[in-house]
């Protein structure tokens, strides 16, 4: 009945070779011709382990230890590693989440593109070669002319790049591309137009597509079908719609919870707890340590598939109270301006910065309330960090006037009182960076104290330590570990606390949830909006992610080569933008498939 | 609320010193096993030696050259002193002066590096520009200009060898202040404000300690060497002194009538040599491998046990 698929993955188990943990555990998969497969997952949970097995590969270090994966009527762990050199590029092909990285800097992308063709078709002739080239740039949607083909990598710009190694992934008309998160790097506008060519080649020639992705706004705008995957086993698979709107797991309903989304529709909600280490083998279901609905049961046994619809399973004994709860929330209440009119904490005058003699920012002027809270929301490059830099004394190449509370500010951190350096902390972007791998979290949050002007002696140190970190819902066990013991989501609040410790009024953050996996981002905005209303801190929140807005900010900015676009209330900004630019920015902006009102 | 406090993840591991588990490591490793096995004994000679020497290392007990007997197991040297009380008692100063030389070196070439590295601008030009030129005299003939300037003393043997280190020692240094210097904590210190002293001694000193360590494990080696050499060469330890070094000079002559005067301290040398080598060699690896991460893992797929597999993109063979 159904056509051959192209991939079948059968009850494939992938172990850590020396200890025998289970990275990827028992999943079994299917994907037709012309089907997109969208596997989702948060960080950690074997995604791209699955995803590389599916060439045949795995990493040093790792083994497919049982099952097997079909790919057309080729069984790939069985083959040699010669065999797989000429399956890899022409039956099955790879489209890598970086770019930048998977091409060759010293080739020209047109070498590059011939030799993957030459490699797998060796009778083709230069012309020939230069036929399909011509045709596979068309299909990206990149010119055919020479200067593209000359250029070097480096010379194209993010969303070029991308489209090459798409080229070269589908340039033999594989049976099967395997990508991995490959907008990851774009701005939404390059996402949007990269996401579309990838439909249409699939549509065209028939392979079948895995698109690797933690985002699950992506999948529902790609994807005919979606497999979730959480700590290395299949948690739900089905089709896109039915997933993406009545999830029948648990912990796939709390994921779409806590992605953000750009009409404020569903109020952020994050899943508590964190996921187990990988490879852990516990035979019960790994969920239901911070599942809501987990039962006695699901601790005593790994849960079967469980059929809930066509084509539709869930890994869950519990489907039956999970089923129908349909992915809405009451939805953000119309946020009251927390200002208390007292004027301006922050005020920005014609503010002109560069580094060198490049300009970054021209004439940015800009003010926050006391106790508001502005999003400054940008794409790459546009001068977002370079402004929040300038604010927090860290970028002194600037003209114009920042001020605190009517007192002008010094441009260097260093020549500002101590007063105004504790009024203002800066919340950085990856808590992978931002705090000393050398340091425990107690000695990192304490850090700050033994610089202020008041010297608490060690019992107060250690009060506020525990205060700081109560504010910020850690435990005090944390308080000896060392930030690679901890999460992402762990680390990025202990650089919250750290910042709390000296009772600051601005709160600088610059896209302090980049770097984390939605549901942790969830939690970490809960408790950033939490903070500002219970302590009155103003906030400038640096971001990218227009979704997140609503959520976190009463005001918006929106900034572009430099510039402030235009700036006002967020419900104003987002539904009757004033610019081109943020009408284009908001377009652009993957979404859910709007949620079916609660008929279940 | 909704948020609840997060229990920390179930590996409570290492509660000991980085350090601590490099070193377990080390000594787990083939490498570093051979290398301690190598360098214990000859570590244990130079120390011990003097204590369980048999006779005075200056006394005379025998014909000049004469061969290995009961009295004295080595045989004598060239004005018939006992070899092997010699050979116990001449390591002490080489081991010592090599080990103080390789500290001294590697705290002021640290010292500079990091304050060229975090410091940048004009100061960093003119502290790496001097350094290279230091660094431009082959490293014995400056230490040998030094010592024939101002005299054959100990002490200026040993800073003549750090004078030698420093400069590498600064580049390292430098290179791994200016990757450390990127990391945000580093900015938040600026942010707030603290002294540059304290931000380079508190955050960028601990997390450049690896690369320099493993420096320091090299220019053990080279400080036993040179200063190995410089003795031999008549500039460290004065007779009548026994030292490993100098006996290898004094004795070379009578190479043929007794050997061991020569032979032993070359081949103890040697050995040391050899076994530091190894030894810091394993531990660069250990703490290569052990190392906390400090980049971020990748949005997507920190998942697994290595990273890195972006050379199967596509597959493009070498051609």
């Amino acid at each position: 009945m159904t056509p051959e698929p192209v991939l079948s993955v059968e009850r494939l188990v992938i172990e850590v070779a020396r200890t025998g943990a289970r990275v990827v555990d028992d999943v079994s998969l299917t994907v037709g011709p012309g089907e997109v497969l969208g596997l989702a997952g948060e960080s950690g949970c074997g995604k791209t382990t699955l995803s590389l097995a599916l060439l045949g590969y795995t990493r040093r270090g790792l083994a497919a230890s049982s099952g097997r994966v079909r790919v057309g009527d080729r069984s790939l762990l069985e083959m040699g590693e010669e065999a797989l050199e000429h399956e890899r590029g022409s039956l099955v092909t790879y489209v890598p989440q970086d770019p930048a990285s998977a091409l060759n800097p010293a080739l020209r992308v047109g070498t590059q593109l011939e030799e993957v063709i030459s490699f797998h078709r060796r009778n083709e002739d230069r012309a020939g070669r230069r036929v399909l080239v011509t045709k596979v740039l068309e299909d990206v949607g990149l010119p055919t002319t020479r200067s593209l083909l000359e250029s070097y990598p480096h010379q194209l710009s993010g969303g070029q790049q991308q489209r090459i190694a798409i080229a070269m992934a589908i340039v033999n008309r594989p049976r099967l591309i395997v990508m991995d998160e490959p907008t990851t790097g774009l701005d939404v506008t390059t996402q949007a137009r990269v996401l579309q060519t990838i439909r249409d080649v699939c549509r065209e020639h028939g392979g079948g597509v895995v698109y690797v992705t933690h985002d699950l706004a992506v999948v529902s705008s790609l994807a005919i079908r979606v497999a979730v995957m959480y700590a290395g086993r299949l948690a739900e698979v089905g089709p896109a719609d039915q997933v993406l709107q009545r999830p029948a797991h648990p912990y796939v309903h709390g994921l779409l919870q806590a992605v953000p989304d750009i009409e404020g529709r569903r109020e952020l909600t994050g899943i508590p707890g964190q996921a187990p280490d990988p490879g852990r083998r516990l035979e019960q279901c790994l969920f239901a340590p911070r599942c809501p609905l987990a039962v006695a049961e699901c601790r005593q046994a790994i849960p079967p598939p469980v059929a809930v619809g066509e084509g539709h399973r869930a890994w869950c004994i519990r489907v039956a109270e999970q089923a129908g709860a349909p992915v809405a929330g009451p939805g953000v209440a119309p946020r009251e301006v927390a200002a208390d009119g007292s004027g301006a904490l922050l005020a920005i005058d014609d503010l002109n910065a560069g580094y060198g003699s490049r300009p970054v920012l021209h004439g940015i002027s800009l003010s926050i309330p006391t106790g508001a809270s502005l999003a400054l929301v940008g794409e790459s490059g546009s001068g977002k960090t370079t402004l929040a830099r300038c604010i927090a004394g860290l970028h002194t190449g600037y003209t114009g006037t920042i001020s605190l509370a009517g007192a002008q500010l010094a441009r260097a951190a260093r020549a500002r009182p101590a007063a105004a350096r504790e009024a203002i902390q800066y919340v950085f972007q990856n808590p992978y960076s931002s705090l000393n791998p050398r340091r425990s979290i107690e000695e990192s949050i304490a850090q700050p104290l033994h610089y202020t002007e008041e010297h608490p002696d060690r019992a107060e140190i250690d009060r506020r330590v525990g205060r700081a970190l109560d504010s910020v819902s850690l435990s005090a066990a944390v308080r000896r570990r060392y930030p690679h013991e901890l999460s992402g989501g762990q680390r990025q609040r202990v650089a919250i606390a750290r910042a709390l410790i000296v009772e600051p009024r601005l709160l600088v953050c610059d896209e302090v949830t980049s770097a984390l996996d939605v549901s942790v981002q969830a939690v970490v905005i809960e408790l950033l909006d939490e903070l500002r209303r219970r302590r009155g801190l103003s906030m400038l929140f640096v971001t990218h992610n227009l979704a997140l807005v609503h959520s976190v900010a009463d005001e918006i900015a929106v900034i572009e080569e430099g510039r402030i676009l235009e700036r006002g209330p967020v419900e104003r900004v987002l539904a009757r933008p004033t610019s081109e630019a943020t009408r284009a920015l908001v377009a652009n902006v993957p979404r859910l498939a709007p949620v079916a009102s609660g008929a279940g | 609320m909704t948020t609840q406090p997060e229990t920390a993840p179930a590996t409570p591991r290492r509660s000991r010193g980085l350090w601590l588990d490099v070193l377990a490591r080390t000594c787990r490793s083939r490498r570093g096993l051979v290398g301690l096995a190598l360098v214990t004994p000859v570590v244990l000679i130079a120390v011990l030696g003097p204590f369980l020497a048999p006779k005075s290392p200056t006394a005379f007990v025998g014909l000049p050259y004469a061969g290995p007997s009961s009295e004295a197991w080595l045989g004598t040297d060239g004005i018939g002193r006992d070899v092997l009380s010699r050979v116990l008692w001449g390591g002490r100063e080489i081991l010592a002066l090599a080990v103080l030389a390789t500290v001294i070196g590697i705290v002021v070439g640290t010292a500079l590096g990091t304050t060229a590295g975090y410091v940048k601008g004009a100061l960093d030009e003119a502290i790496m520009r001097t350094l290279d030129v230091a660094l431009a005299f082959p490293q014995i003939i400056l230490a040998l200009l030094l010592v024939s300037i101002i005299g054959p003393e100990l002490w200026l043997v040993c800073l003549a060898v750090a004078a030698i280190h420093a400069p590498q020692v600064a580049r390292v240094a430098r290179a791994a202040t200016l990757r450390t210097v990127e990391q945000d904590h580093v900015k938040y210190a600026e942010a707030f404000g603290i002294p540059r002293r304290r931000v380079i001694l508190g955050e960028v000193v601990p997390n450049i300690i690896s690369p320099v360590m493993v420096e320091a494990g090299l220019r053990l080696t080279y400080s036993i060497a040179i200063i190995a050499s410089l003795s031999f060469l008549g500039f460290g330890l004065q007779p009548p002194s026994a030292d490993w070094g100098l006996m290898v000079n004094e004795n070379r002559i009578g190479i043929q009538q007794n050997p061991w005067p020569v032979v032993t301290p070359i081949v103890l040398i040697a050995i040391l040599t050899v076994g530091v080598n190894m030894f810091s060699d394993a531990v660069a690896r250990s703490a290569l491998g052990i190392e906390a991460p400090i980049a971020p893992p990748s949005m997507s797929g920190s998942d697994d046990v290595l990273g890195g597999a972006e050379h199967v993109a596509t597959e493009v063979p070498a051609s």
